[in-house]
């Protein structure tokens, strides 16, 4: 008992101190809690799914990488350096891979949890306030992506797919990468009103997976589809996993780091925001 | 320990708390009564500080819940009206988590949680997952959840709502020992004899509104009479002989099924309903409740 008393004494202590932090009635501070809870509930779950995220891009790397590839040859990348088709699209599939681990979680699994499970609605009724349970779950989708990316990247490695070792940096980019697609995948996820519009998510990848200079130099397309692409996520994602990887740095990669760390912001103000008013009415 | 002035809660044109006032003290079982719809859910949420109130004044452990929810909820057990588990995990991790959420140490809920499931009387089942429970096991293992961080006010909306008798006495037993420990507990029901028999002090809501607040017995004695006969002449009948009953006991009530007489007496009033030559159906003498409280607040039954 005299170590609850302390416990919660020590809780009060520090919610006190932060009372006069701006965040007191939404963040407690404790948002690791909700993502030591994904690892407890992935035990359970379905690893066939868990699975298939992570073969997708390696079927694309050996279906295209070296199938295609044998037929294209070399490519030239940005810097004009000549590199073979598997190590120019292997990054982007990398930056994918990290994409579609953070999108799946932060999409149709938190969509269940919210409507579903009423798994939000359990926690915000402890002392967690939704800016942790928002941090949480989508440190939870990075975990996940950045774990897809990663294992992916110990397939490329051998095959001689990373050529600089600033391909190591690739790592902390796909990290970055999983939290800006988990973060804005959460704050669209929550405002989302049923599965049929979940659709609208899958309609938007494909076609993002496809044209984002994932297997090709955007220069083969007119200026204004260009300008278009450069808007999208993917294309800052696999222009700095590609940067890392073939080793071409330069001032350039600041700006897609910026445009992570934009959505992150986005996301988690929308997301906050969202989870106040559909669980704290 | 709760405070509220003029507590009001609207959603849009929609008023569900219409300026209440109650305050509830430390170590009182308090309860909110009243049929669907009255308010009761909406105020729980207001106390359990997930709800923003429109207006008025709302006080729980001397703070506001407006402004400073995470800390008051740290104080706080809370049972909500549908089990709400976490499907994905185990009977033992659902409680280890959730004593997580509130930032308890491992250490310290190693031992809560091997208690808490003694407590809910699920200790064999601690590796089963949540999912797999009966429906009185689950809501144990909510209250067992609720109870995790040791909290001074436990909160149950409609806590044995689809329980079997059984499952409901068990519980029952639960929160009177609860209460023993010195908690506060906060329940709401739309069942009489549950708040007759765990509620030293409650309010009956109707509409948004308090209609009346004391102990079951006072608010028996204050509302209703000592005993009731409940007499069934059919149901094309009931209306024609109430007519001519009209003036036993002190006030009769005719419902669609059966006929009210409240009195202080209730077989005097069975017989001089045959000295008139009448011959009920059924007929049945028991004592007041709280539903007759509430019907004659409202004019309407409790579970309709």
């Amino acid at each position: 008992m005299s170590f609850v008393n302390s416990a919660v004494t020590a809780a009060v202590a520090n919610a006190e101190r932060r009372q006069k932090n701006a965040l007191a009635g939404v963040y407690s501070g404790r948002s690791r809690v909700v993502l030591q809870r994904g690892f407890f509930a992935l035990r359970t779950s379905n690893l066939v799914a868990v699975a298939t995220g992570f073969l997708e891009p390696l079927f694309f790397l050996l279906a295209f990488g070296f199938g295609l590839g044998a037929l294209v040859g070399g490519i030239t990348d940005g810097s004009g350096k000549e590199v073979t088709f598997a190590a120019y699209i292997a990054p982007a599939l990398l930056a994918t891979s990290a994409m579609n681990g953070a999108i799946f979680d932060s999409t149709w699994n938190v969509y269940f949890k919210m409507h579903f499970a009423k798994l939000y609605e359990s926690m915000l009724a402890t002392s967690l306030g939704p800016l942790d349970v928002a941090l949480g779950e989508i440190a939870w989708a990075l975990v996940r992506g950045a774990m897809y990316a990663i294992s992916f990247m110990f397939i490329m490695w051998p095959l001689g797919l990373i050529p600089s070792w600033w391909g190591l940096l690739a790592i902390p980019g796909a990290v970055l990468i999983a939290f800006g697609f988990s973060s804005v995948g959460m704050a669209v996820t929550s405002y989302l009103k049923s599965f049929h519009q979940m659709n609208y998510v899958n309609f938007f990848m494909l076609p993002m997976f496809l044209f984002s200079g994932t297997f090709y130099p955007l220069s083969v397309y007119p200026e204004w589809l260009q300008a278009l692409i450069q808007a999208m996520p993917l294309w800052h994602a696999i222009q700095l996993e590609r940067a890392f990887t073939l080793g071409t740095i330069g001032p350039e990669l600041f700006g897609h780091i910026l445009y992570f760390a934009v959505m992150i912001v986005v996301g988690l103000v929308f997301t906050t925001k969202r989870l106040t008013a559909l669980f704290m009415r | 320990m709760i405070k509220a002035t003029d507590l009001t809660k609207s959603y849009g044109d929609f008023i569900a708390v219409d300026g209440i006032n109650f305050e509830i003290r430390r170590g009182e079982s308090f309860g909110l009564l009243g049929p669907n719809g009255a308010g009761k859910s909406t105020t729980m949420k207001m106390i359990a500080s997930v709800s923003q109130r429109t207006s008025g004044g709302l006080e729980i452990l001397g703070l506001d819940p407006n402004k400073r929810g995470p800390e008051i909820r740290a104080h706080l057990g809370v049972v909500p009206q549908q089990d709400n588990l976490d499907r994905e995990l185990t009977v033992s991790e659902n409680l280890y988590v959730y004593g997580r959420y509130f930032g308890l140490s491992r250490k310290f809920l190693k031992t809560k949680v091997q208690d808490l499931l003694e407590f809910a009387q699920l200790a064999d089942k601690a590796k089963s997952k949540s999912e797999e429970l009966s429906g009185g096991m689950k809501r144990r293992l909510t209250i067992a959840r609720a109870l995790v961080n040791e909290p001074e006010i436990f909160m149950l909306d409609e806590p044995t709502t689809g329980l079997d008798p059984q499952a409901r006495h068990i519980l029952w037993d639960r929160l009177f020992r609860l209460k023993e420990q010195g908690v506060t507990l906060v329940i709401t029901t739309h069942y009489m004899d549950e708040a007759e028999q765990l509620c030293d002090r409650l309010i009956v809501m109707d509409k948004g509104k308090i209609m009346a607040e004391g102990s079951p017995a006072e608010l028996i004695r204050s509302y209703s009479s000592r005993e009731v006969l409940e007499v069934r002449f059919g149901s094309s009948k009931n209306a024609e002989v109430a007519e001519q009953i009209r003036g036993l006991g002190d006030r009769i009530e005719v419902l669609p099924d059966r006929i009210l007489v409240y009195a202080e007496d209730g077989e005097a009033e069975l017989a001089k309903i045959h000295k008139l030559g009448l011959e009920p159906l059924t007929s049945l003498v028991r004592r007041s409740s709280l539903e007759d409280v509430f019907l004659r607040l409202t004019g309407r039954t409790l579970v309709e």
